[in-house]
């Protein structure tokens, strides 16, 4: 039965905006981790999403069914490079580099996964109603 | 009574067709933040009234039987997006979570339906 299926797709679904979320802090948490080289530097992290393909779910052609994470892509802005003399990460001129985290955006894309997080929720408690519905028929 | 096979008329086909359309609905806002996917929706009424079938087996002989599923050849269609995104998305989640809605609600206005419809029956097999 094809309600049932909901539960995977919406499931999917959620496991992808909680991967979301937690690049998001991820990033947020290192928006200040100095480093000594450009190398060690922290990069901002971004989940990239793809459809997952599913050939059992319609017998009549491939019907996309939920969302999977392909990768997660660093960032490749350009990272911030201050003049510190003070800090012990500091070159020789005195400069450390700092994580290309935009917080700004952090934010923004935190809000955005929480609001998809919140609308699969509800579509699963909807199908749950469906279902259950369903269940009592003739009772 | 006309038949015993037909008691529940158009609703046991309507049923099925629904809790399949919730299936794409729910698949179009699971990849609502999906970059480059198309969102996807069935003509209801098309696909119930068979021209959105192609090849579908029909009852065509009182021997036959017709199965609940069985009748239906469901062809997607891409929605027409009213705004383009950068990402190629197609997914308007606000357009989405209102059809799932509605494709809620008619699913419950058919099982009520069925429900009055069991009813009636088991009045009139007990004879109360």
């Amino acid at each position: 039965m094809s309600l049932f299926n909901i539960f995977n797709i919406s499931g999917s679904a959620l496991n992808a905006q909680t991967l979301r979320l937690n690049t998001t802090a991820s990033n947020m948490a290192n928006a200040n981790s100095a480093s000594s080289s450009s190398g060690k530097t922290y990069r901002a992290r971004e989940p990239v999403f793809e459809p997952m393909l599913s050939d059992a779910l319609d017998p009549n052609g491939a019907a996309d069914a939920g969302v999977k994470v392909m990768g997660i892509v660093e960032s490749q802005a350009p990272l911030r490079h201050e003049y510190q003399p003070g800090s012990p990460l500091a070159d020789a001129d005195g400069y450390v580099y700092l994580p290309n985290v935009n917080v700004v955006e952090e934010m923004a894309n935190m809000i955005s996964a929480s609001r998809s997080y919140q609308t699969n929720v509800e579509v699963m408690e909807a199908s749950k109603r469906m279902l259950q519905q369903t269940l009592a028929l003739g009772q | 009574m006309s038949n015993n096979i037909d008691v529940f008329g158009i609703h046991t086909q309507a049923l099925s067709l629904r809790a399949r359309r919730a299936e794409v609905l729910a698949t179009n806002l699971a990849n609502a933040d999906t970059p480059g996917y198309q969102a996807r929706d069935l003509d209801f009424a098309a696909v119930l009234a068979g021209e959105g079938e192609q090849g579908a087996m029909r009852v065509t002989d009182s021997r036959h039987l017709g199965g609940a599923d069985a009748d239906f050849n469901y062809a997607l269609r891409y929605r027409d997006p009213l705004q383009a995104s950068l990402d190629q998305n197609t997914v308007d989640v606000q357009a989405e979570r209102a059809a799932f809605t509605d494709n809620a609600m008619r699913y419950q206005a058919s099982l009520t339906f069925l429900n009055g419809r069991i009813r009636g029956l088991l009045s009139a097999l007990r004879g109360e």
